[in-house]
């Protein structure tokens, strides 16, 4: 495990460095905006990456719920299961068919319906007990991060290519807004509520923020609907060698994004380790008198 | 003991303890009294303009009055462990938090009920649209808030400094519900769209969210 995270440490700057040269020197210009449009190579995948972190977060903080009593947690599985079978089914029906907004596939929707049961069953395998809550901690910091660098990088963008640095009326760009604005406030509660309830507190409100998700798109695009905006550049088709470009450097994102998660994960389970070590010291301890030693697992083994 | 013979029990001792002491309703008055005067000096609008804010303004002096009011919500029954006591006896969870929700909401109503008039007079509203569809507006939308607040009022509990938590957590999650107050009552006001698209917004804010706290308040009571 120590030696892999070295090794993958040099493939992630190879790769972040690599995509930066696609990026700046590969990938053709924009044809209308000029080379402004290049930062897109690290909006839209730190925006991807985001978004499946606050996935993974939101499906971790479900598991932790219902894994307090075996009753729900049974039928959670149940529950997921069929919403993955009626969703890839109901994706090939006819009638919801035509529901799709245009130029959206149904094999790429029933795919993405798909991945709702596999996370939850990998991530309920991977990280069993405690492990889920530091998992759901570590994915909400990293992809608030991430979140943070989409909504800088949006409006350096728009400024040139609209004129204005910031459009309310804006879909996309307001309901990141608000879904940053979800978990910072989930990072607030972590930092002022130190107890042992915090887990289930902020696991609770992590699936109040995902609820909230798809309320704030529709409100915000019916919105957008009365009152005018800029015009979004392009949007549709893409050339090949941009989104060739653009899928590099998600991968580099990932790596990158996977990195920081993993050595934040270990970080926090040496910091609840040592905590666990101090409580059991302070619970032995005070007989004992100065004999009593941290039992600090990692150094001594 | 049912769940409602519970949740009336602890409406009408708190309705009877609000009735006596008008401790939240009388802060919540003279906040929101304090916001409107404030916003009637920064901004001073014409007839014309006052329809297209005033829908803001109402809405976001009613958000921050009530938060003054939800977090007292949880506080009376922290004195002498009533929260304890309640968590040991049978009563189920979820009686306690719809009593504590449907007193806000009376609360919340009654001061909208008196301010209204109130920002009637200082901003010159006349509404050109129809104006029953204020009513299931103002319904929804203050159930929106209350329901979030008690939610968050009681998690709140838990943490360091809770006062400045409640609104921290109720806030961002209540952004679509806002938006559908203000955007609905804006509508209604100016007489140019239909509001219907609010009210639907609303009613499912309302639906999917009281789902939410029945489901989880349980949790979050008993979490030790």
């Amino acid at each position: 495990m120590k030696r892999i995270f070295p090794i993958l440490s040099v493939i992630t700057a190879a790769l972040l460095a690599y995509a930066l040269y696609q990026a700046l020197v590969v990938a053709p210009t924009d044809a209308q905006q000029g080379d402004v449009y290049r930062i897109i190579y690290y909006h839209v995948p730190s925006a991807w990456t985001a978004f499946l972190l606050f996935f993974i977060n939101f499906i971790a903080s479900i598991q932790y719920l219902v894994s307090a009593k075996a009753s729900t947690k049974a039928a959670a599985k149940w529950i997921v299961l069929g919403i993955g079978v009626v969703g890839v089914i109901a994706c090939f029906l006819p009638q919801v068919q035509r529901m799709l907004p245009v130029g959206m596939r149904p094999s790429a929707v029933a795919t993405t319906v798909l991945a709702i049961p596999l996370f939850y069953f990998l991530i309920g395998r991977l990280f069993p007990g405690q492990k889920l809550d530091v998992l759901a901690v570590t994915t909400a910091e990293v992809g608030v991060v991430f979140c943070t660098i989409v909504l800088v990088t949006g409006p350096i963008w728009a400024r040139p290519v609209w004129g204005i640095w910031w459009a309310p009326g804006d879909i996309r760009l307001t309901s990141t807004l608000v879904l940053w604005l979800i978990y910072v406030s989930y990072l607030v509660l972590r930092r002022f509520s130190n107890s042992a309830q915090t887990q289930m507190l902020a696991a609770a409100l992590a699936v109040f923020g995902a609820l909230d998700v798809p309320l704030v798109y529709f409100s915000i695009w019916f919105f957008r609907t009365q009152h005018p905006q800029p015009v979004i550049g392009g949007g549709g088709s893409m050339d090949p060698r941009m989104l060739h470009v653009l899928l590099i450097s998600w991968i580099a994102f990932l790596c990158f994004a996977f990195l920081v998660c993993w050595s934040r994960f270990r970080l926090e389970l040496l910091h609840r380790e040592i905590e666990e070590a101090h409580a059991m010291e302070s619970l032995l301890g005070a007989g004992a008198g100065s004999k009593a030693s941290l039992p600090l697992s990692r150094s001594s083994r | 003991m049912s769940l409602w013979s519970v949740t009336f029990a602890t409406l009408r001792k708190d309705i009877r303890l609000e009735w006596r002491s008008k401790d939240a309703l009388n802060a919540m008055l003279f906040f929101s009294l304090l916001v409107v005067v404030i916003f009637m000096f920064s901004f001073d609008p014409l007839a014309e303009e006052s329809r297209h804010i005033v829908g803001g303004l109402v809405w976001v002096s009613f958000l921050f009055a009530s938060v003054t009011a939800l977090n007292q919500t949880w506080a009376r029954e922290l004195r002498n462990q009533v929260l304890d006591a309640y968590r040991v006896s049978p009563a189920p969870a979820n009686a306690l938090f719809l009593a504590k929700a449907l007193g806000n909401f009376i609360f919340v109503s009654v001061l909208e009920a008196l301010m209204t008039p109130l920002f009637v007079i200082f901003y010159n509203v006349r509404v050109l649209g129809p104006a029953w569809q204020l009513l299931p507006i103002a319904v929804l939308g203050t159930w929106a808030l209350v329901v979030n607040g008690t939610f968050f009022a009681a998690m709140s509990l838990r943490t360091r400094s809770r006062e400045i938590m409640l609104p921290l957590l109720l806030f961002p999650i209540s952004i679509p519900a806002v938006l559908g107050m203000v955007a609905g009552t804006t509508s209604i006001l100016t007489g140019e769209e239909s509001a219907h698209f609010w009210i639907v917004l609303l009613l499912t804010y309302d639906v999917v969210f009281t789902t939410a706290c029945l489901a989880l308040f349980g949790a979050i009571l008993h979490a030790e």
